[in-house]
């Protein structure tokens, strides 16, 4: 493992703390009201209809909840193909964001697939796979998820080796040995799988074309999802690092996260940069004095100030660099809201909003993605102990 | 040879950049035709005097359930207000001042149809004799992909229901016993029984059924007998939207009747061209070539920081 | 000469049929056109009945009110029912025959004897099967062992009524006689039901005709009814359909829509329930004359399960619900925003966008908390 210097530790502590107990009570409710969608259907107690087969569960759950968990994702292409070892305390507790991301995002499909006992035919009936580019995302998040425990599985073996009966320990010793052996190649599958799959989901939104909105569709869409996730990514490593410092009383990475934002920031100003081109040149200007214009340029905006405030001396301070990645955030969601469900557009007489069932679930699903963050920060060895030697870049 | 790391670097990213350019639309799609004994219907708003009796016959030929609509406390009559999981086809009205029109609406049978490019294990396809789009419900994971694609949006799903289905059309092949064969009137016909029930039932023929091709002709017969009677001279799923194997002739303008404006573009082609440009134009070498570039560039990156590492420790 | 060139029926009034030979093709037609045979049978029947091979029907009456006979005798012109008399031989019939007693049970053995395995059994009326059948006697016999006896060696059995096809009036709650009807009685036999209350005539006509012309039964549904009058319901057929279709209901009797001949659905109507021919032949041959053209609902006097023992004026499902007189537009609304979800979304959103942000005080605040890069291990 390249954290040769990076010392990861468990922080420890008690695992249920009132504002635990708060996260599970609200995942807790979303379970049950899970259990509820598979006894009686989807359609009772959501507002799913013919004319919006899809909601917040594939919008928000799946769609923004992958994004969220490309973390690991955005920092493993800084620390390992660039090769900016001084991510790499980022590089842990990022992947395991992205597993929970992943691995709940998984949990949303189910709920949502109506059908959700067939699933297992779709990786296995190799013969009767279609071109579909949701066949292809299904495929590669499946396959991710499993990469990202295989990359996230080092932390159960340190635990495990820190123990005491020494069978164990030496069974720890020797699955260490060969994840290290090979992990250059797990690592390069876990970023060649989230560039497939991300991009992919952009060009999910291209086949109802007729029904998206001219300014949400154009063939550059898996590209501008592509980059939107590693943008994502990189504001939510800033909040995942800068929540942990403070919550668990960590030092802080705070010069490490301002090199950090000002990628982030460069990368979101180019794909707002290329996303107004893009509109430019293919003569969509005129679509921006309606609504949907609105909506375009509300994603813009935001990541504009976001990327302002990041490109200013501000970006070496915590509280600024927070602010600027939930606008960070904020910009890269409402593009993937936008183009899933503002600018589909399945005729005037169609209308969806979220039923509350369906936002119980969605803050479920987000609230037991925290609660198991916090409760395997503290159990596993995830967060770092010490920083890179100063011979890192 | 050593990987210089930012020449390496420089060829990822414009091999990315390029394979995503080189999947843009019209790069190689070849767009599909209807199969040679593709059968299909034809509408004609015209001759339609909304009876609905192919509504009630749909709903017999097809065991659904009727739908009381707005009388849902008395349910005193099967009123569905669209296509819904339990009505394949419907008989609408357009009302605008003084024009009125009836339209029947119910699977339009693409010839390159967006569920079924949808579709991940081909649950929805296209029949490769009669191009009718077939459900199968073994492989459906109820994710109606299919429904969001459909431009038309007649693609249901069972909502209500905790095993639910995908509902639609299939040109009741359910009741096809023999082959079709030619007719007396021009058109080849399965016999009595074993064809579309709405066509079979239909008091004014507004809605017959045959071979698309002999529909096609048929229709421009009826352009041609006479002039100016029919929106724009054309025949609606000609060409729209790559084509659909049921006809429409209408006598007010087609997007007042609910079928869009879609050009003679396939549907499916832009998202098909830029994945299939992207993973299947030369079967997955994009992906595999750029993992293989990721695995050695990583491995470069962490033998040199071990070496480093190494000297680092040796030093200390 | 031939059996209508110079033969009785030409010879007028005073030699006892009251028709002429044109008059007598004529009504003979209308009655073939009536049950649905074809007009060439009309000869058939005019030379067998001029060659005396009448058929022969035995009618038994049991717990009955004799109401199916009545409404026989009240086909068309008063002739055709005794036309239709001259063209079977009805020999045994308790109302219309002449003798009585034991000439009469007399007439009952020896028809059964001279045409045995070829007679038509006509059974009106219900049958007593409580305590060995003793609460309907004929002759000193129970109609149970009448009905064995005489159907055992019929050509044909037909049960007309309701009473007679499945117990009817008398077998209403609590059915103290157990009264049932000739199916169940007769089990293993055929037995053509013909219910109704009375029922419609014209079914009991175009079934025994058929008989007697072709030596065959009409094609019977499940429950034996003919499924020439009993295949549809009255809602399929209805006059009123139009009214249902377009939401024109009657609301209660004597309002507008009474007297406008709206649909009788909310009185109460099981016309949408009822398998009968009623709504497309009327009775007495007046059009009109029958329950819902006089403005009562029907109430399913065909259907075990309605007549007798539904309230007359409560609604029935609509087994097969049709389209409504209404079309639904090009683009019909759908779906629409719970406000109680929109403010929960609104509030969640906001509290995680605008709650994070005042929170980055908190999660950045400190700088001097931060360690240089040598601390830590």
């Amino acid at each position: 493992m390249s954290s040769h210097a990076v010392v990861h530790a468990p922080v420890g502590g008690r695992i249920m703390t009132r504002p635990f107990m708060v996260l599970l009570a609200i995942a807790a409710v979303g379970a049950i009201t899970a259990a509820y969608r598979f006894a009686n259907g989807i359609g009772s107690l959501s507002n799913l209809s013919n004319g919006y087969p899809w909601g917040v569960w594939i919008a928000i759950d799946v769609v923004i909840g992958t994004a969220i968990g490309c973390g690991g994702y955005a920092v493993g292409l800084l620390a390992y193909v660039l090769n900016k070892g001084k991510y790499h305390p980022l590089v842990r507790p990022a992947v395991l964001t992205s597993l929970l991301g992943y691995g709940l995002a998984v949990i949303a499909v189910v709920i949502d697939l109506g059908r959700y006992w067939a699933l297992w035919k779709v990786p296995l009936f190799v013969w009767r796979w279609s071109h579909s580019p949701q066949l292809e995302v299904a495929l590669c998040v499946a396959a991710y998820t499993l990469v990202l425990l295989i990359e996230l599985s080092p932390a159960l073996f340190e635990k495990l080796r820190m123990g005491v009966r020494s069978r164990v320990k030496s069974f720890a010793e020797g699955a260490l040995r060969i994840l290290e052996k090979n992990f250059f190649w797990l690592l390069a599958l876990g970023l060649l799988l989230p560039t497939m799959h991300q991009s992919s989901l952009g060009t999910m939104v291209l086949l109802p074309g007729p029904k998206v909105h001219p300014l949400w569709f154009t063939p550059w869409l898996p590209l501008l999802f592509l980059v939107n996730c590693i943008i994502m990514g990189f504001a939510v490593v800033t909040l995942e690092a800068s929540f942990s410092a403070a919550v668990f009383r960590r030092p802080r990475e705070t010069a490490m996260l301002s090199s950090l934002s000002l990628v982030a920031a460069w990368v979101a100003l180019g794909w707002v940069v290329f996303r107004l081109a893009e509109v430019t040149l293919t003569g969509k200007l005129g679509y921006l004095g309606s609504g949907y214009g609105i909506a375009f340029l509300a994603e813009l905006a935001v990541l504009v100030a976001g990327s302002a405030i990041l490109l200013s001396g501000r970006r070496a301070q915590s509280v600024w660099q927070v602010r600027a990645a939930i606008l960070l955030l904020l910009g890269t969601a409402l593009h993937r809201i936008n183009a899933y469900l503002v600018a589909f557009r399945p005729g005037s007489h169609f209308s969806y909003f979220p039923a509350v069932p369906e936002l119980l679930i969605t803050f479920g699903i987000f609230a037991a993605e925290i609660a198991i963050y916090v409760a395997v920060v503290k159990t596993f060895p995830i967060l770092s102990g010490a920083m890179p030697s100063p011979a890192k870049t | 040879m050593t990987l210089d790391r930012r020449s390496l670097l420089k060829t990822l990213v414009a091999g990315g950049v390029a394979s995503t350019a080189g999947a843009l639309p019209a790069a190689a799609y070849v767009r599909k035709t209807a199969p040679p004994g593709a059968m299909g219907m034809l509408y004609d708003t015209t001759l339609c005097i909304g009876c609905k009796t192919c509504v009630v016959a749909c709903k017999q030929a097809n065991d659904r359930e009727a739908d009381p609509g707005p009388w849902r406390e008395a349910k005193l009559y099967d009123a569905p207000v669209d296509l819904n999981e339990d009505t394949k086809n419907i008989i609408k009205l357009y009302r605008e001042g003084d024009t009125t029109s009836y339209m029947k609406a119910q699977c339009m049978h693409c010839v390159d149809p967006a569920c079924a490019a949808a579709c991940m294990l081909h649950s929805l396809q296209k029949d490769t004799i009669t191009g009718v789009v077939t459900y199968d419900p073994a492989y459906c994971v109820g994710c109606r992909y299919c429904q969001l694609s459909c431009p038309f949006n007649v693609a249901k799903f069972e909502f209500s229901k905790a095993l639910p289905l995908i509902v639609k059309c299939e040109l009741c092949r359910h009741r096809i016993k023999d082959a079709a064969v030619q007719g007396a009137n021009g058109f080849t016909r399965y016999p009595k029984g074993q064809g579309p029930a709405c066509c079979e039932v239909c008091p004014r023929d507004a809605v017959i059924y045959g071979r698309r091709d002999e529909l096609l002709a048929e229709a421009k017969r009826r352009i041609a007998a006479a002039q100016g009677k029919y929106y724009q001279d054309r025949v609606y799923g000609e060409r729209d939207g790559g084509g659909t194997q049921v006809l429409y002739l209408s006598h007010v303008p087609f997007d007042k009747l609910g079928l869009p404006e879609l050009g003679d573009r396939p549907v499916p082609e832009v998202a098909l061209s830029v994945q299939e440009g992207i993973y299947y134009k030369v079967p997955f070498v994009a992906p595999v070539a750029l993992g293989v570039a990721l695995a050695a560039v990583i491995y470069r990156n962490r033998r040199v920081e071990e070496v480093r590492s190494d000297e680092g420790e040796a030093k200390s | 000469m031939d059996a209508l060139h110079g033969g009785p029926l030409t010879a007028g009034p005073e030699h006892g049929t009251g028709v002429d030979r044109r008059e007598f093709l004529k009504v003979c037609t209308m009655a073939a056109a009536a049950v649905g045979l074809p007009a060439s049978v009309a000869v058939k029947w005019a030379e067998a009945a001029v060659a005396g091979l009448k058929p022969s029907v035995i009618w038994l009456h049991f717990q009955e009110c004799t109401g199916c006979t009545e409404s026989l005798l009240r086909t068309a012109h008063p002739a055709l029912a005794e036309l239709i008399l001259d063209l079977v031989s009805l020999d045994y019939h308790e109302t219309l025959a002449a003798a009585a007693g034991y000439q009469v049970e007399d007439a009952l053995r020896s028809a059964m004897e001279k045409n045995a395995g070829k007679y038509v059994c006509i059974i009106e009326g219900a049958i007593p099967t409580k305590d060995n059948g003793i609460y309907c006697k004929i002759a000193g016999r129970t109609a149970l062992e009448i009905v064995h006896e005489v159907a055992d060696k019929a050509g044909a059995i037909i049960a007309i009524g309701s009473c007679a096809s499945w117990g009817g009036i008398p077998s209403a709650d609590p059915n103290p006689t157990g009264a049932a009807g000739a199916p169940q009685v007769l089990e293993g036999k055929t037995v053509v039901t013909i219910p109704g209350c009375p029922a419609n005539p014209y079914n009991l006509l175009g079934t025994v005709l058929q008989f007697v012309t072709y030596g065959t039964l009409p094609a019977l549904d499940a429950k034996g009814r003919p499924m020439f009058a009993y295949a549809r319901v009255i809602h399929e057929d209805c006059p009123r359909r139009p009214h249902f279709d377009a939401g024109r209901f009657v609301e209660r009797f004597g309002d507008e829509g009474h007297r406008l001949g709206w649909c009788l659905y909310k009185t109460g109507c099981k016309g949408p329930a009822t398998h009968a021919n009623c709504s497309l032949q009327h009775f007495g041959e007046v059009p009109g004359a029958w329950p819902i053209g006089i403005g009562h609902p029907c109430f399913g006097c065909t259907e075990q399960a309605m007549a007798f023992r539904m309230p007359m004026h409560s609604t029935v499902e609509i087994q097969r619900p049709t389209p409504p007189d209404t079309y639904p537009p090009i683009h019909a609304e759908q779906g629409g925003v719970s406000p109680v979800a929109a403010g929960l979304a609104g509030l969640a959103a906001g509290a995680l966008v605008g709650g994070g942000w005042m929170a980055a005080k908190k999660l950045g605040g400190g700088e001097e908390k931060e360690t240089s890069p040598d601390k830590g291990a």
